[in-house]
């Protein structure tokens, strides 16, 4: 190994100044594209399951709940469109977490980078592929005979809102993708958490033909609002009071769960 | 106090780290001087790893402080970063991507600009020889080449201090070699290394100073030779030409020294160990009244095995232990 351009390429003088935050943050999104690339099938989650989530609830249930799926399917697609979202947002920790039983973590930690940067980087390019999703869903409800009384915008706007619910949605994710030990429990806890989070909600049937007891739970569940603030804006009333709600709780998800992904991020043993 | 700052690489102050009850590191203080190679010598589980997570930023020390090239450990962690480089014992890099994607994303994380991530990752592969490896996927390196790899991504930017986390295990002779000839040339170049290793050769063979390390302690410390020379036992060995010579010699030895001599048949070589090397000349006197020929003698430095076996007083773990971790 005694070549000359081992010694030239230690003997490095120039050392560059310290990557911005956002840089940083791009070039871990950068690495993420660059996995898919390598193993398209991690997409599968973002573009079969909407597709057989929406199939499978629309004629499973249209005729028992609205009497046609063609109706059911306006009310039902909002839903689920949240529903897919909320539940893909699980694997932002679980690929976290094999990030970090790998090793490869402990090369990003020791590096002088604004620390942040490899989740956010990583949500990026999750946010992508939850646009991936909505995009697909949206799409086949359209094939299906979907109709937004709002028309597309309502539908655009919809979207935003609830990419915007799960970025913050996904802060929970990278926190338990930090301190749980392995694979297998992060998705045993992820299931039990998202699984009454998204069925007890109002995403397939109105709250209203519920239980009392459960109807209190379903309507302080955030997801009954973020699938109400989604049906309003698609099929064109007034959501004003959801959509602050959503706000109120995302920016509260991301105060408390970003600041404890970071908190278990750094001291990790 | 001051100066020793612009000395030392690594001074550690009674570091503890304990995971629960367990102390993995039990009140290690070390000083590393710039510009050597430092080895951190001890069997699996020993607590090699725990004390090089710890200076390398990654785990908070329970007790005790550090300085790392000058900052503090826990205070200016940020200063430190800057300063070091850690090769981890397993991935360190991203095994689903190429190896020149790995150099070119490291190099933007520290700051260079695409054109000059990719200038340099090209530099890197051909220094390190992984040129035609460049555009497979890490997952499809061999050993050597994952080492190597490895290591090209610590020095993206030339890092003060390199940790290395047993950077040879489970490599063959030719890729070790490989990477004790990098190891060698970055110190050549003012890097100082700060490396574990679970191999005694291996700490002979490179390290400037060494520092044995058995259950979270640091039990000895020093020079190989000076290792060697604190048991104070060296070894006579010498050669015959016939089986006659060696069995006459092996009767004569057997009197005279209270340890019993090693009697090799295959190389008809007998080793007897000794404090006292006047004995040796003794012995050799001996033979020649004896009218026994000898084909060829040598005195011989006790192993770092022997070192490990005299201090712990029992041999180190050579071989075998497929790192486990601790």
């Amino acid at each position: 190994m005694e070549n000359n351009s081992l010694e030239k390429s230690i003997t490095l003088e120039k050392r560059p100044s310290k990557a911005s935050p956002m840089n940083a943050a791009l070039t871990f999104a950068w690495r993420a594209l660059l996995r898919i690339r390598y193993v398209p099938e991690q997409l599968f989650d973002v573009t079969v399951f909407p597709i057989i989530f929406l199939l499978m609830f629309t004629y499973l249930f249209g005729g028992a709940i609205s009497g046609s799926t063609g109706e059911y399917l306006d009310f039902v697609l909002p839903g689920i469109l949240v529903m897919t979202v909320a539940m893909i947002t699980m694997y932002t920790g679980l690929d976290l977490n094999k990030d970090i039983e790998k090793g490869v973590f402990d090369r990003f930690r020791s590096l002088p980078i604004w620390q942040p940067a490899v989740l956010v980087g990583a949500l990026l390019v999750d946010v992508v592929r939850y646009s991936l999703a909505a995009t697909i869903m949206v799409t086949l409800g359209y094939i299906l005979g979907f109709r937004a009384e709002a028309g597309f915008a309502g539908v655009v706007l919809a979207v935003l809102v609830i990419l915007f619910f799960a970025f913050s949605l996904s802060w929970i994710w990278t926190m338990l993708g930090i301190i749980v030990r392995s694979e297998k429990a992060l998705m045993a806890i992820s299931m039990m958490l998202l699984f009454p989070l998204t069925f007890l909600s109002s995403v397939f049937v109105d709250p209203t033909t519920m239980p009392n007891w459960l109807q209190h739970f379903v309507d302080i569940n955030p997801i009954t609002f973020v699938v109400d603030a989604a049906r309003g804006l698609i099929h064109g009333y007034d959501v004003t009071s959801e959509l602050l709600i959503i706000t109120y709780i995302s920016v509260g998800l991301i105060a408390v769960f970003g600041t404890l992904t970071m908190y278990f991020f750094r001291n990790k043993n | 106090m001051d100066q020793s700052n612009n000395t030392y690489a690594v001074e550690a102050d009674q570091l503890v780290k304990a995971f629960g009850k367990e102390r993995a590191v039990d009140g290690i203080s070390l000083k590393v001087p710039k510009g050597i190679i430092y080895g951190f010598l001890g069997p699996n589980g020993a607590g090699k790893t725990t004390m090089i997570r710890m200076l390398a930023t990654l785990l908070k020390p329970t007790e005790g402080q550090a300085k790392v090239m000058g900052f503090d450990l826990t205070k200016e962690a940020d200063d430190v970063r800057q300063a070091i480089s850690l090769t981890g014992q397993f991935a360190s890099v991203d095994e689903e991507l190429s190896g020149r994607e790995n150099l070119v994303f490291i190099g933007r994380l520290v700051g260079f600009t695409r054109k000059e991530a990719r200038a340099r990752a090209d530099e890197l592969l051909a220094a390190f020889k992984l040129e035609d490896a460049a555009k497979r996927q890490v997952k499809k390196y061999s050993g050597g080449m994952r080492r190597r790899i490895d290591i090209a991504a610590s020095i993206v930017t030339s890092p003060e201090l390199l940790f290395l986390d047993e950077p040879t295990t489970g490599l063959d002779p030719r890729s070790r070699n490989e990477v004790w000839g990098i190891i060698r040339a970055l110190v050549k170049n003012g890097t100082t290394v700060f490396l574990t290793t679970q191999y005694l050769e291996e700490a002979d063979q490179l390290a400037d100073l060494i520092g044995v390390i058995d259950r979270g302690v640091l039990i000895a410390e020093g020079t190989s030779a000076e290792l060697k020379s604190s048991i104070g036992v060296r070894s006579l060995i010498i050669e015959f030409a016939d089986e006659h010579d060696l069995n006459k010699a092996a009767a004569i030895f057997a009197g005279m020294f209270t340890q019993a001599p090693e009697v090799n048949r295959e190389h008809l070589s007998i080793s007897v160990t000794m404090k006292d090397q006047s004995k040796a000349a003794q012995a050799i006197g001996e033979l020649a009244n004896q009218k026994i020929a000898v084909k060829d003698f040598s005195m011989q430095q006790p192993s770092l095995d022997d070192v490990f076996l005299t201090i712990t007083g029992k041999p180190a773990k050579q071989e075998g232990g497929e790192a486990s971790g601790e």
